[in-house]
């Protein structure tokens, strides 16, 4: 099936070249990284972790969120996802292999990788989430490949894909139950020590992710003859809003948790990124364009008319996308490390070699999904006309 | 003799039992190695179930105090210095009193507790939640309480970091060996990539030798075992009113401090 992306038209090579390019900038800048060690980016004994942990976190929610087409497709047989649903679980592979990068560029001793699996810890969260990162990354690729091969002959999925599929159920829920654990359940870490962390994962996640899938979906349907029906995109725009309101409504649990019982420790993460602390706020205009873009987006998802017309409920999307990138993949990671544990601050900014050691990251994801979503498109558009009952 | 699939199979499958089952021995071999290491010391080596530290600020007289602990530490541990503060690597350093005791905020402190300069370390924890959450078993505990740290197997991953309350963790962010003013060739210099902390002198103990810090201190730091009742330590623990950080976060510090009264907080000002 693979073939399959080695026949393109020109934009199509013209965009996986660009990609490639991308991707040989960040893998000279990585090198440098490998030779220097992680002081080349902008963390510090203070901030300890920055923009490749907070994308790392990002996308695992951009992974589970597959289960928002797999649960209503398979469990409720709402057929209207049934052209969609590839992409959902192809754009989970492509997002766990980001994510295992990032945590891989995020080592200080990438050499020794295989140390989590010679010395496997149960006790660390750390160990569970490569385990079950892993896992999902196999459950994910299998049933994509063997549906797409199936379709390609004309046959339905083979039985034994069922079992898998409900097994990735969970799984979904347990890999950014997993990662929220990383950061829950550390003391003296308040922005992350709560127990609505998991939910809050979950929720951001099930509105970033399909946000992002309606993205890809429309630019799908406009590259190519593949069409994931309009039903299916505003159905998706539905998952949306209501992630995105939970979303919200869950950060604002935190904020009356640490407002109204006015713990310093609670509340100072809250003053560092939305109104700066002693004299320091790099990331306030950040996080500030993050809470717009969020009051944008649920106006624009809640309102019928804009939610089911399709120029707004892509603006509605990115808007989403954006808002959620920046809460998650950047602002979560740093609240929990400024104030640091004396009350003081450092302040943490990526730096150019690390911004495109990022970009290197998010462009091979960009290539793994491109290729897989070629594969799958070109079958469907052979088969163009053929249902196939899953 | 011809050998069919079916027999190629059963033979992989057997071989990977036999192989299985000899990864097992030799990991039991190599576990009770450990565990020996730990119950056969030296001849001469200072032993405890639990250790632990008293730092009596009232012995604090002069900058001269703290710099003798800091330098003996630095000197002996080949700790480098990076001019970039992001960059440290301390094992022992000093912050001040309103930095190392956050919780015990209070306004109308005088000026002189609020500034005093504290000796931070690591403390050791009964609980340490470095050791819960390291993926590899870098970082572990002994069975004298001491928190270890394998700088060969620690893959970097600075959850430890993220997971230590008191900041006590730092990370070669780059090499460290250009940083190193004088190197002492009796003890390991670290490479990049991996986390590093105080060790309560472990290599020391080994030799019947207090801390180096303790050594330096001229009295004011106290070291020994918190589960002996006859220990210098305890003595000083009942009959002192000492503090300890964050200790309402569960994690046990073993390092606790005599801050001192009034008269201890008007001396402070002058060691400014």
């Amino acid at each position: 099936m693979l073939e399959k992306a080695l026949s393109g038209s020109r934009n199509y090579w013209t965009w996986v070249l660009s990609l490639l390019a991308v991707i040989g900038v960040g893998v000279i800048f990585y090198l440098r990284q490998f030779d220097y060690g992680l002081g080349v980016t902008g963390m510090s004994r203070d901030v300890s972790w920055g923009l490749y942990i907070g994308q790392f976190t990002f996308f695992v929610g951009v992974a589970a969120s597959a289960v928002m087409l797999v649960i209503p497709f398979y469990l409720h047989n709402y057929k209207k996802f049934g052209r969609m649903v590839i992409l959902g679980e192809f754009l989970a592979v492509s997002a766990v292999l980001m994510c295992m990068l990032f945590i891989f560029v995020d080592m200080g001793q990438p050499t020794r990788v295989v140390n989590m699996f010679l010395h496997p810890t149960p006790n660390s969260v750390m160990f569970f989430d490569a385990v079950v990162l892993f896992g999902y990354l196999l459950l994910n690729i299998t049933i994509g490949w063997t549906s797409m091969n199936a379709e390609k002959k004309g046959f339905a999925p083979p039985a034994w894909v069922k079992p898998l599929v409900y097994i990735s159920i969970p799984w979904a829920f347990s890999i950014h139950t997993v990662t929220a654990f990383l950061y829950a359940g550390l003391p003296g870490r308040e922005y992350w020590l709560t127990a609505i962390m998991a939910a809050r994962f979950l929720a951001s996640a099930f509105a970033a992710g399909p946000a992002l899938l309606i993205i890809l979906a429309i630019i799908v349907r406009k590259v190519s003859k593949f069409d994931p029906g309009k039903e299916a995109i505003k159905s998706i725009g539905k998952i949306v809003a209501y992630a995105m309101a939970a979303n919200v409504f869950f950060l604002l649990l935190e904020v009356f948790t640490a407002f109204y019982s006015s713990i310093p420790g609670e509340k100072n993460p809250f003053f560092y990124l939305y109104a700066g602390l002693q004299g320091h706020g790099r990331l306030v205009l950040l996080m500030w364009t993050s809470a717009i873009l969020a009051v944008i987006s649920l106006v624009l998802l809640i309102v019928p008319k804009t939610r089911n017309t399709e120029k707004t409920l892509l603006a509605a999307c990115g808007a989403v996308f954006a808002s959620l990138w920046i809460d998650k993949g950047f602002g979560l990671v740093v609240g929990g490390f400024v104030p640091n544990p004396f009350g003081t601050i450092t302040e943490y900014w990526p730096t150019i070699p690390e911004s495109f050691i990022v970009l290197a990251v998010w462009a091979i994801g960009a290539l793994v999904l491109t290729i897989l979503y070629k594969v799958a498109i070109s079958i469907r558009e052979e088969n163009a006309g053929i249902e196939i009952e899953h | 003799m011809s050998i069919d699939r079916r027999d190629f199979l059963k033979m992989i499958g057997a071989s990977a039992v036999f192989a299985l089952g000899g990864m097992g021995v030799v990991d039991g071999i190599v576990k009770d190695n450990v565990e020996a290491e730990q119950f056969r010391p030296e001849p001469g080596a200072l032993l405890a179930k639990q250790w632990a530290m008293v730092i009596d600020m009232r012995k604090f007289k002069t900058e001269g105090d703290y710099k003798r602990i800091i330098s003996a530490c630095n000197n002996i541990h080949n700790i480098p210095d990076f001019s970039d503060s992001k960059h440290e690597v301390k094992w022992i350093w000093t912050d001040t009193f309103e930095h190392a005791f956050p919780e015990q905020e209070q306004g109308y402190a005088p000026e002189s507790l609020k500034e005093m300069p504290i000796p931070l370390l690591c403390n050791h924890c009964e609980n340490p939640p470095c050791v819960r959450v390291c993926p590899t078993k870098a970082t572990f505990k002994r069975k004298d309480g001491l928190v270890m740290q394998d700088m060969h197997r620690c893959i970097g991953c600075r959850f430890c970091m993220a997971a230590c309350p008191y900041g006590s963790r730092s990370f070669n962010w780059t090499d460290p060996r250009p940083h190193i003013k004088k190197e002492n060739p009796d003890y390991p210099t670290r490479m990049r990539g991996v986390v590093e902390k105080c060790t309560f002198c472990v290599e020391r103990l080994a030799e019947g030798k207090m801390p180096a810090c303790v050594e330096a201190s001229n009295g004011a730091m106290m070291f020994g075992d918190l589960s002996d009742p006859n220990s210098e330590i305890r003595k000083v623990l009942e009959s002192n009113y000492t503090i300890r950080r964050k200790s309402e976060l569960g994690t046990g510090p073993n390092i606790y401090y005599i801050i001192g009264g009034a008269d201890n907080a008007r001396e402070g000002a002058k060691r400014e």
